[in-house]
């Protein structure tokens, strides 16, 4: 029987031959990650395991949630996490000031590449699934073991198979594309199971709308996320590591559990409304509405605080002032982000728009820091859950959209069409 | 192994955000975790929660993070297992590991409605709602998984199962 991508990686790195959708294997891991919310919680878990962890060079740690650190909690936690990773000589710890977001970071830094195995303890470690790679999320004890172990056990998923058509219109990036999947087979959709993207459509997705697309494969539910690596993912693996990596093709008889198809010539600009990620609207469908004014823009996230993302929201706000009654937020992801920000002269379009221009963090995603909500107030975020109280007082109210959507929000104070921001 | 308690019921997509608000996140102690279980969809759930009491939702319960806090609090909390009609699936696998007992049953978790008193048999997976004298069948737990569960987790359990 055919294999899917995602089921042939299971199976080189678990030493079989084949596998199928249900078996139930132990496989060989080439990247382990954790951050500084999972990370010191593993740190004790994995001494009751190990005194060392398999290979220095595959562990990896970035403390990028609650950093620089917000309080003194959080700084304690950092800590037992600095501690671990020079106890255990780590090849890959990135402290502030090198530190980037996780998802963004590693790709970046050659670390993860195609045809790997790797395990994050962040539910959106399904984002190297873009160059690849089989990659997913999972809690404090798997990665504690991994650490320790090298190898967890794993239930071989099935796959949904996304075929990809046609090229995006100005204004629609990877997060519409993303947005309209999930609302069509909702948060759900993909349970326990692979997204596997391919089609013509992919040659027009630049990589980072695939970072992008693959990062929110957990809000429909999925395992994982993976995209057929092309010359453009080869590229991007040239330019950035050293590693060996394995491209991985479908069997042309691979099992798929449903095949769904996305024309992305149609797809619009789209919002995802609260409470879920698969509360999908069509710019066209927010402009009907009544106004849905706005209090707070945060653009940035493991999601969409890439270069491209930058690029975009700083080609609509360009020449533009923010909304008096907005206050935006700008986190590049990465620290070479954000030197590129400086170089191309975004920092300065952001600021003289008025926008805060942070450091990398995960910030205000998760109600960290850096962009807490009060109570009634409404925020268009690029960042990949809307959950109730997910960026803090639970009467706040989160709407996902892309950079472009939300730069345009910006400057209006509402939910707004990026095609139609003027003067440009 | 049985469970025994009265029910909290819950809709579809229960996420791990209410669960446990990541502003509590920079502890991971397991009482005071417990302490700001559910209170973005229940404020009164830490307060109300008996030891032996269940949890039953609908679909997708646990969807969204990562974080091992949600389970790890929901089991201090006294919270002695919990009935859904589908499970996120980090969220299944890290209820495994730290030894809280989750089962999927769509029909149970139609038939069981809030303060129902529930009696949760893990050798038969068998799910009797003693209020409303409705028996379901879930599935059974394998002796190992069982195991997992009395060592209190997957940790314990490897490491009882290298000393012996």
């Amino acid at each position: 029987m055919g294999m899917t991508m995602t089921q042939k990686i299971l199976a080189a790195h678990a030493g079989h031959d084949s596998v199928e959708a249900g078996q139930l294997i132990e496989a060989k891991l080439d990247v382990v990650m954790a951050n500084d919310i999972t990370g010191p919680m593993a740190v004790p878990v994995f001494y009751q395991m190990a005194d060392k962890v398999f290979d220095k060079d595959k562990v990896v740690l970035v403390p990028d949630h609650f950093t620089p650190n917000k309080d003194i909690k959080s700084a304690e936690n950092s800590k037992s996490l600095r501690e671990f990773a020079k106890k255990q000589e780590l090849t890959h710890y990135y402290e502030v000031g090198q530190m980037g977001i996780e998802h963004a970071l590693l790709p970046e830094k050659g670390i993860t590449v195609a045809g790997e195995c790797i395990i994050g303890a962040d539910s959106h470690t399904c984002t190297y699934g873009a160059l690849g790679a089989f990659s997913t999320g999972v809690g404090t004890t798997d990665i504690a073991t991994g650490m320790a172990n090298g190898e967890l056990w794993f239930k071989v998923p099935g796959a949904m198979k996304f075929i990809l058509t046609g090229e995006l219109s100005p204004y629609v990036s990877g997060k519409d594309v993303i947005i309209h999947i999930i609302g069509r087979i909702g948060v759900d959709g993909a349970l326990y199971k692979s997204m596997e993207f391919v089609g013509d459509g992919i040659a027009g997705l630049s990589m980072d709308d695939r970072f992008t697309m693959t990062n929110m494969a957990i809000e429909a539910g999925a395992k994982n996320g993976i995209f057929l690596v092309d010359e453009q993912a080869e590229n991007y693996m040239k330019e950035h590591s050293q590693k060996a990596y394995t491209i991985y093709q479908p069997d042309e008889d691979a099992v798929y559990d449903e095949i769904v198809e996305v024309d992305l010539s149609k797809v619009r600009p789209s919002v995802a409304f609260p409470h879920l990620p698969g509360n999908a609207r069509t710019i066209d469908e927010v402009e009907a509405m009544e106004p849905i004014r706005i209090d707070q823009v945060v653009i940035g996230s493991c999601t969409n605080g890439r270069m491209d993302d930058m690029r975009k929201a700083a080609a609509i706000l360009k020449g533009h002032t923010v909304h008096p009654d907005v206050r935006v937020m700008i986190i590049p992801a990465t620290q070479k982000i954000y030197k590129e920000c400086i170089k191309e002269g975004l920092v300065d379009i952001f600021i003289d728009s008025g926008c805060a221009f942070n450091t990398p963090s995960c910030g205000p995603c998760m109600g960290g820091h850096m962009g807490v909500m009060a109570a009634g107030e409404k925020c268009v975020s690029t960042t990949n859950r809307n959950f109730v109280g997910r960026m803090g007082h639970v009467d706040s109210l989160i709407y996902l959209a892309s950079p472009e959507t939300a730069a345009a929000s910006a400057i209006a104070g509402r939910i707004a069409n990026p095609e139609k921001v003027g003067d440009r | 192994m049985k469970a025994l308690g009265k029910v909290f019921k819950y809709g579809d997509n229960v996420d791990t955000d209410v669960i446990i608000p990541a502003r509590y996140l920079n502890s991971f102690d397991a009482k005071e975790l417990a302490s700001h279980a559910m209170v973005d969809i229940d404020p009164e759930f830490a307060g109300k929660v008996q030891p032996g009491d269940l949890i039953v939702a609908n679909k997708n319960f646990g969807c969204g993070s990562s974080r091992e806090h949600a389970p790890l609090c929901l089991k201090a909390a006294g919270v002695s297992c919990v009935i859904a009609e589908t499970f996120a699936r980090i969220f299944y696998r890290n209820a495994i590991n730290i030894g809280l007992p989750i089962i999927e049953c769509p029909e149970a978790a139609q038939g069981i409605e809030a303060d129902d008193e529930v009696e949760v048999d893990f050798d038969s997976g068998k799910i009797y709602n003693r209020t409303k004298g409705m028996e379901f069948q879930g599935q059974p737990f394998p002796e190992f998984m069982q195991k997992i569960i009395q060592a209190e987790g997957l940790v314990n359990y490897t490491n009882q199962k290298r000393n012996r």
